[in-house]
């Protein structure tokens, strides 16, 4: 009766295609979205695939209601998922703030095009990366990863919504506007071969059971809507019952949770691809479809004899302090190429402390970085007094 | 817990988190009547507790989902019916009620409001209209009537209020019924029937809020307040929405205004993936040229 939900085998098809077709391999059975370039491709794959599926397809008035219904969804106990672009994504915001205090797993897929507001709609850019950060009210840690191919862009969308289970918050892709309408090779392996994890089911009698009282590594068993429990789930600061709780004990004892269950966890969480990294005296730090011009850049300086490496970010947030910080001293300058004004490098600059210069190459949105771009960036460094 | 030694037990424990109580509403607030019949009308239908869900959006009538003891979701303002929308897609099989306040729903959540009475959600909307925005301390809401004087309109509203029931029909409800907060037996049977419903719901009640708008346009107690707005009711069921009017000054037209058959959105999902839609075509001879 029902077609595959995982389809083995290789393919031609664009990022967006590839994302719906990572979400449906993930087990997304609830997609809630609207309209906008260039994300649209992933609303209309998957609107055609999830009711063969047996899921459920539903375009909302707006991304406001979008991001709201993934949430029910996920409290309903179906893996729910989204997709927008800038506009869209800032009115999400709100229910993201909702997804992060609530705990609820879901996957948010942000195909970047230039803004600010309605901006370049068909156009690349990697302007939403501190939005995705900081967009939504209030302290908290969030989870985003940063495909830089089709192929990626199925990868990555499993791991989304692993990630979302397994450490139970809104898990963000930040492609671009290249990565979501570039064709190319994807391969989706077999079934059996692709890992997933899904959200962590109380033990417990319905009388014992705290919905927010986690386990020792900072998680909560999660118990889905219909289960039997009876939870309550509020945007209030709550206690370990779910239970509104206005004072600011209670408020340090939930956003600290919030907060450590992301940072304790990063080494489980963190993802970097290191190139030529061993002996780089030059390290460029990118991610997304910059990378790419990166890599381009990097080996091009390997044939003219710079010692030129390559750090890829797959995911962004939380950031590879750590890493970035053991490298920092040992290398001539680093280098970071982005699709916006400059806002990773930010990080990037936190992270070195100072231990070494630390140099931007980007436009503010509408092209990718030409690698030659790139290249002059490393050759300059490599030339420079370190 | 200390708090539970105050209050005798009451009927309707079993579906109260009684270990949250007392509740914050003020002293003559309508919440609470319509919170009673709400919980009565569960009751009435015999169903499983565990299969039915609350949600709800922000504001005192918001609270409502933290003291029923039911899975009860409170989410953000105005986002009530879009949450419910994915988590009842998601439990088809689950029943849920939204229930949230006046501003909410037709204000901040208008659109929401709008488009789910459109899909034909099987959602019941129960809306606490007391004419402000209590929570925040009494302002000006998109039921304040013309006139009315809020924290935000101290010479008095500049706006015509909404007739919600009018809205919740023209944009598809398959049930609409409105009472004051004085008339209980006639709520709670509206609200058993809300819930019986298959489709989208809707029943207002219009409440005292002695604390806010009561006092600044000096309505006198809670219960002068009550009767007021009972005196200013009539009944006249099976009225056309349009002509239910709600003018505090003139009349507070209630009864049941709507009662119909209408496919749910999940009628017409499945229908449509099991390619049983009747095709759709805009002028006659594109029919033919197919």
């Amino acid at each position: 009766m029902f077609a595959k939900a995982v389809l083995t085998g290789t393919h031609f098809i664009n990022g967006d295609q590839a994302c719906c077709e990572g979400a449906l391999a993930a087990g997304c059975r609830f997609f809630a979205g609207y309209p906008i370039t260039p994300a649209t491709e992933i609303a209309e794959s998957i609107s055609r695939r999830l009711p063969e599926l047996g899921g459920i397809y539903i375009q909302m008035e707006d991304e406001i209601a979008s991001m709201a219904a993934i949430l029910g969804a996920s409290w309903g106990g179906v893996k729910s998922m989204t997709s927008t672009s800038g506009p869209g994504f800032s009115l999400m915001m709100e229910n993201i703030g909702l997804g992060i205090c609530t705990e609820t797993p879901c996957v948010i897929c942000n195909v970047q095009r230039a803004g600010p507001s309605t901006g370049l709609p068909t156009l690349v850019a990697q302007g939403d990366m501190m939005q995705a950060r900081w967009g939504s009210h209030g302290h908290y840690e969030i989870i985003a990863l940063s495909p830089a191919s089709p192929q990626e862009m199925f990868d990555f969308t499993i791991r989304a919504f692993n990630l979302s289970e397994q450490f139970r918050l809104p898990v963000i892709i930040l492609a671009d506007e290249v990565i979501g309408h570039m064709n190319e090779r994807v391969v989706i392996p077999s079934e059996e071969d692709i890992e997933i994890i899904d959200r962590r089911k109380p033990t417990v009698s319905r009388e014992e059971y705290h919905p927010y009282k986690a386990d020792a590594d900072g998680i909560a068993p999660m118990a889905n809507c219909g289960d039997g429990y009876r939870i309550h789930v509020t945007g209030l600061t709550h206690d370990e019952r779910g239970y509104p709780a206005m004072d600011a004990k209670a408020q340090e004892n939930m956003v600290k949770r919030l907060v450590g269950k992301i940072l304790n966890n990063r080494d489980k969480i963190i993802s970097t691809k290191n190139l030529f990294l061993d002996d780089a005296e030059v390290v460029v730090v990118s991610y997304g479809i910059s990378a790419r011009s990166a890599m381009q850049a990097v080996r091009d300086a390997r044939k003219e004899g710079i010692k030129a490496g390559l750090i890829k970010l797959e995911t962004i947030w939380p950031f590879p302090e750590e890493l970035i910080r053991s490298i920092a001293p040992q290398v001539r300058a680093l280098i970071m190429p982005e699709i916006n004004g400059g806002q990773m490098v930010l990080e990037l600059e936190r992270a070195a402390c100072g231990a070494c210069p630390v140099t931007l190459v980007s436009n503010y949105g509408g092209a990718i970085i030409h690698p030659g771009l790139i290249l002059s960036a490393i050759n300059k460094a490599a030339k420079g007094k370190a | 817990m200390t708090t539970q030694k105050k209050f005798p037990p009451h009927p309707m424990d079993s579906l109260l988190r009684t270990e949250r109580l007392p509740h914050i509403w003020c002293p003559g607030c309508g919440i609470g009547t319509v919170f009673s019949a709400v919980l009565a009308a569960i009751k009435n239908t015999g169903w499983d507790p565990d299969q039915i869900a609350m949600v709800s959006g922000i504001g005192c009538t918001g609270r409502m989902a933290g003291y029923i003891k039911l899975d009860s979701f409170h989410t953000t303002h105005g986002r009530a019916l879009p949450f419910a929308t994915g988590l009842k897609l998601a439990r088809p099989d689950t029943k849920v009620i939204v229930v949230s306040g006046d501003g909410d729903l037709f204000a901040i959540g208008g659109n929401h409001f709008i488009h789910a009475a459109r899909r034909n959600m099987d959602i019941t909307v129960i809306c606490v209209n007391n004419l402000n925005y209590g929570m925040t301390g009494g302002q000006q809401a998109p039921s304040t009537p013309l006139g009315a004087k809020t924290t935000t309109t101290v010479n008095g509203s500049p706006e015509e209020p909404f007739n919600f029931c009018h809205l919740a029909s023209a944009c598809g409800a398959t049930y609409v019924a409105r009472w004051t907060a004085m008339q209980v037996r006639s709520l709670r049977s509206s609200i058993s029937e809300a819930l019986e419903k298959r489709g989208f719901s809707f029943v207002e009640v219009i409440t005292p809020c002695p604390s806010s708008f009561g006092r600044r346009n000096r309505m006198g107690s809670a219960l002068e307040m009550l009767k007021f707005y009972h005196g200013r009711s009539v009944i006249r069921g099976d009225i056309d929405p349009k002509d239910a009017s709600m003018d505090i000054d003139k009349e507070i037209v209630v009864g049941k205004f709507v009662d119909i058959e209408r496919p749910t959105f999940m009628d017409h999902y499945e229908k449509a993936n099991r390619h049983q839609m009747p095709q759709w075509r805009m002028h006659p001879d594109n029919q033919k040229a197919r």
